[in-house]
């Protein structure tokens, strides 16, 4: 058995940050990832974030990543690495498998689910063939592993996952032949959508995959017009050749340890789906047990930090470790900065969400700081 | 080879050391640390395993973990997720039927 004040499952942005605020506050924290490497997404995301200056804009998330990880080795945070958390009881009690050959409870006074998300699928004929994957699973291969999954590429879905992917698929060498969107409008932000615009990328709006073809391998896709209630109209297919379809058609939280631990969910659309139900400390239903990062709803990696941060500093309150007051008074810090970062034009939507969760959450949410 | 050397943001990549891994039973180059799946991209292997009842082939989707497309069988122990382990000098990797069979006898 190991004994932690506070676990973390999960080492990506909201993990860590987590991480970082309760040991610097003092607490004892174990992080736990089932990768080989922490840093969950972030060494894929090469391009440059947006937002403030104080949200880290203008920095790659490949060096953000690094420095977080400088930050958590300096305070000497415990890391578990190869350990898949399989189980959560009475709020204290998780086991792990690690390094796939053993079995390990760890006992902790606090949790932290920063679990993350994975990508959506779309099936249409042909859809599981090798060379058809996620947007990010491409990402992955081209900036972690450096190896190219496909010469002639056709993206599904023009959202920031996207158009991002797409160029970065131009960067490591690969043709995209077209962005397919399936919503009459182009989904992505205007910065990211323009650079693949103008390496001469075409766009197609209202259109998507009718079927992919090959035996051992996608060879080439049948694409069609959709008309505005997304029904295919028939005599507008044509054949595009590509050997390999990424998908970037959203993400769904990863929320399995949070139904297993007994959480309240809630269910919101625009962050995802069903999600633990957690107030403005980042405190879910279930006693003892935090959520941060895509968990509580899809955003970005700007977020996630943040909300990684108000789960950690909480976490340490309750803990002992921070005063109620000063708790309060960072939250409060945080929250702003959450508020803005959920503003504009594509921040407004998730920001509306987000002030439903908090109000279920703050309603429902009673256990109290010790 | 699909290996990317030059990169305009991440710049060249470092020399790895290399280590031979066995695809069914066929020697293949790979770079120490890499994934199995990275690997196999590398030397043009797309195909991880065949389906239990169609017998159709699958390759990485997730590649984080999550899809459970990519497993293979892994130094005689089947359903390994070859997007998120790394690769071992010697190591013999088998394109997975179906569910796999297990070829260690003392992991039974």
């Amino acid at each position: 058995m190991i004994q932690t004040e506070l676990a973390i499952v999960g080492a990506g942005p909201a993990g860590l940050s987590a991480a970082i605020e309760a040991r610097r506050a003092g607490a004892d924290v174990l992080l736990i990832d089932e990768n080989a490497r922490p840093g969950g997404q972030l060494f894929k995301q090469i391009h440059k974030f947006f937002g403030s200056r104080a949200h880290k804009a203008g920095t790659r998330g490949i060096n953000i990543g690094t420095e977080l990880l400088r930050e958590s080795q300096e305070l000497g945070i415990r890391t578990c690495l190869k350990g898949e958390v399989c189980g959560i009881e009475n709020g204290q009690n998780l086991w792990v498998v690690i390094d796939r050959n053993r079995s390990e409870i760890v006992k902790a006074k606090k949790i932290i689910l920063a679990t993350g998300a994975t990508e959506n699928a779309v099936a249409f004929p042909g859809w599981d063939l090798p060379g058809i994957m996620g947007a990010g699973a491409a990402q992955t291969m081209i900036n972690v592993n450096r190896v190219l999954p496909g010469r002639k590429v056709l993206m599904l879905g023009s959202g920031n996952v996207g158009v991002i992917v797409s160029y970065q698929l131009l960067q490591a060498g690969a043709d995209v032949v077209a962005v397919l969107e399936a919503a009459p409008k182009l989904g992505g932000y205007g910065v990211h959508t323009a650079k693949v615009a103008r390496a001469g990328v075409p766009f197609y709006v209202s259109h998507t995959v009718k079927q992919a073809f090959g035996t051992d391998h996608v060879e080439a896709v049948e694409i069609v017009k959709l008309d505005a209630s997304f029904n295919q109209i028939p005599g507008t297919e044509r054949i595009m050749e590509a050997d390999t379809v990424c998908l970037a058609t959203g993400l769904t939280p990863l929320t399995e340890l949070a139904w297993l631990a007994g959480c309240k969910f809630k269910y919101l659309p625009a962050l995802g789906g069903h999600l633990p139900i957690h107030d403005d400390r980042m405190r879910t239903t279930k006693e003892n047990i935090f959520v941060a990062g895509d968990i509580t709803g899809i955003e970005e990696a700007s977020t996630a930090m943040e909300e990684g941060r108000l789960a950690g500093i909480n976490a340490a309150a309750d803990l002992g470790y921070i005063s109620e007051e000063e708790a309060k008074i960072r939250s409060r810090e945080i929250w702003d900065s959450l508020n803005c970062l959920r503003s504009g034009y594509f921040g407004q939507k998730r920001r509306e969400s987000k002030d439903l969760m908090l109000q279920t959450g703050n309603e429902v949410i009673q256990w109290k700081i010790h | 080879m699909n290996r990317i050397i030059h990169h305009p943001i991440l710049g060249e990549k470092k020399p790895s050391k290399e280590v031979v891994i066995y695809v069914d039973d066929k020697p293949i180059i790979a770079h120490e640390g890499e994934m199995i799946a990275a690997a196999l991209i590398a030397n043009g292997i797309f195909i991880n395993r065949y389906t239990l009842h169609k017998h159709k082939p699958r390759g990485i989707y997730c590649a984080i973990g999550r899809c459970t497309d990519c497993i293979m069988t892994v130094d005689g122990v089947p359903n390994i997720r070859t997007c998120i382990t790394e690769v071992k000098e010697g190591m013999r990797i088998t394109t997975q039927k179906g569910a796999g069979v297990w070829q260690k006898e003392d992991q039974q």
